[in-house]
Formats: structure tokens, sequence, C-alpha cells
């Protein structure tokens, strides 16, 4: 359970159980890590902490959302035209 | 794959399926049953040369015809919940494959390690090689490893499309903007095939989805190569 972080990234298989998604639609685990890791990156930075506890976010969505969904919003934060608040 | 002139389902090639072949043969049964019964009663009651013109009502047989099948449905019911239930059982999968609807393909992204994605089109008839099913075989199948539990993300780039295939019992509607889950486990080795099942345009029926459970070395070769050739 005291796994550190980069253990827990060692460690990763793909994105566990999440259990505020139990069901059927995932669009909302794959839009809330992406969106965690935007934040978690904002959050750390700020702090000028390491941002490596980031690192799990980014492996989940990358596990769950679809490529072009990611390439969508990635392009949509560069614009500036990111709906969701980070 | 199916069989022409083939009336029951395909072999089962997941534990998940195999429980509903089971429950679907049982219920099968069930309605064998009562249908001969029914059958007989009938037949029995036009051909009889004696009526009774005086038979009004009956308590009892009306209790007896209420309380049997009564007990009957809660035999069907019961495993039918079950079964519902294992379907929805919190698995923890080894890997997570999204499959993509397009017009008319499918596209597959195994991102959990490297990100490789690779697209899925039917081999047109022509182009097929002896032995090769029409309608069936796509130019790259969907690798899987043998006996794991996997997650599959279903979702559509443009219009609805549905991933679903017999054997290993999926049906899943792919849907645009909305990711849906599935997990599975092939339970041995083997080729299964799949079509579109939601229509989706002129070759709705011409994006079949061909998957192949592997053992585990053959699977991690086979991502090796296909992430060298990308």
């Amino acid at each position: 359970m005291s796994e550190t972080i980069q253990e827990k990234l060692n460690n990763y298989k793909t994105a566990p159980f999440d259990a505020r998604f139990p069901n059927t639609n995932q669009t909302r685990n794959c839009y809330q890590n992406y969106v965690d890791y935007h934040r978690c990156n904002k959050a750390l930075e700020a702090k000028g902490q390491d941002l490596t506890p980031c690192q799990w976010y980014m492996r989940v969505y990358k596990s769950l959302c679809p490529n072009s969904w990611v390439s969508r919003w990635d392009e949509q934060i560069e614009n500036g035209s990111f709906a969701g608040k980070i | 794959m199916a069989h022409p002139t083939q009336s029951g389902f395909q072999d089962a090639a997941s534990p998940l399926m195999e429980e509903l072949l089971h429950f679907h043969d049982h219920t099968l049964m069930v309605i064998l049953m009562i249908s001969t019964l029914v059958l007989y009663t009938i037949i029995t009651m036009t051909l009889a040369k004696l009526t009774d013109m005086l038979v009004l009502d009956s308590q009892e047989i009306e209790v007896i015809w209420t309380i049997l099948p009564a007990i009957v449905l809660t035999f069907i019911a019961l495993p039918s919940l079950r079964i519902l239930y294992l379907m929805d059982e919190v698995s923890d999968p080894h890997l997570t494959i999204k499959a993509t609807g397009h017009q008319w393909y499918w596209s597959y992204e195994y991102s959990d390690y490297e990100n490789l994605e690779f697209d899925a089109y039917m081999i047109p008839t022509q182009d097929l090689t002896p032995g090769q099913f029409r309608l069936l075989e796509a130019d790259h199948r969907m690798v899987i490893p043998v006996e794991s539990p996997i997650r599959a993300l279903v979702s559509a780039e443009d219009v609805l499309h549905s991933w679903a295939h017999p054997r290993p019992g999926i049906k899943v509607d792919a849907i645009p903007g909305r990711l849906n889950q599935t997990t599975f486990m092939a339970s041995h080795p083997g080729v299964f095939f799949g079509q579109c099942s939601e229509i989706c345009g002129a070759n709705h029926s011409f994006m079949p989805i061909a998957i192949e459970a592997v053992p585990l070395p053959h699977f991690e070769n086979w991502t090796s190569l296909m992430i060298e050739d990308a």
C-alpha cells in the first residue's frame, strides 16, 4: 500500500479499476485523468516540486483515451481553447 | 466462424460466453417442454370426441397453472440474473485496447506502454488466399494474449458502429464522443471473427473484426514487430 509513486509507475500494467467510474461509460474516466494530469503539472510547477507524481495520470489517460481525442485536446490547450478548467 | 445452415451459437471462446450458452440451452429446454405440453393439450382437446358442456370454471386448476409457471420462471430468472451480474463483475485487466469504428474500418490502439496503432480493413473477396473466409478476414488482426483479462474501450469517429463478435460473446456499441468499456478473456488460442453490428452506411457489412488470441510470448513478438514496422 505504501508504494512510492516510482514503484507504482514501474509496475504499471494498464489503467486499474477506478471506483469513481464503475460502469460501461468510461468517457469521464479518460477526460478526468487527462485534466488531472494537466492540473497536477500546473500545481506542482507552481510549487517548484518534482513532476513525477503527475506521470501516473498521464499513463492512465494514455491507456484510456483514444489518441485522436488526446491530440485534439492538446491542440486546444495550445490554442487556449480547451473547455476544461486547468 | 459461422457455418452454412448453422442454427445454434458458435463455440464459446470466453468463460462468459460459455455461461450464456449454458443458460440459453437451459431456457430453450424449458420452453420446448412447455411448448410440447401445450401442443399436446391442444391436439388432444381438439380431437376429443366427448365434450363436457357444464364445465364453467375450476379454481383448483387455475391455482395450479398459475403457481407452476411462477416456479418455472424463477428457475429461469435466477440463472439469468446470476449471469447479468457476472457480466458486470469488476475485473483487473492486464491490457487495454481501444477499438474505434470508422466508415468503413476499425482502428486499434494499444497504448499502455508504447503507442501501437493500426487500421484493419476487410480483405476484398478478390484478394483472398485459399482457405481465408469471405467478408470476415481483415488485413490486420487484433492480437491479444490468451487467458488474460482484456479491457476493450470502444468508440467511433464518425457514425454509430458496433463492435461485435459472437464467440467471445461481445457486442459493444461504438458511439462518437463516448467510450464504452467491456472486459473479456479469451479462454483458448484461436481466431475469432466478428462484424460491425450497427448500420453505418454503404460498407456496413464489409468492416469485419478479426481477433487472434495467442500465447503471451507470441503476443509480445507481434507487438514488437508491429511497432518496428510502424
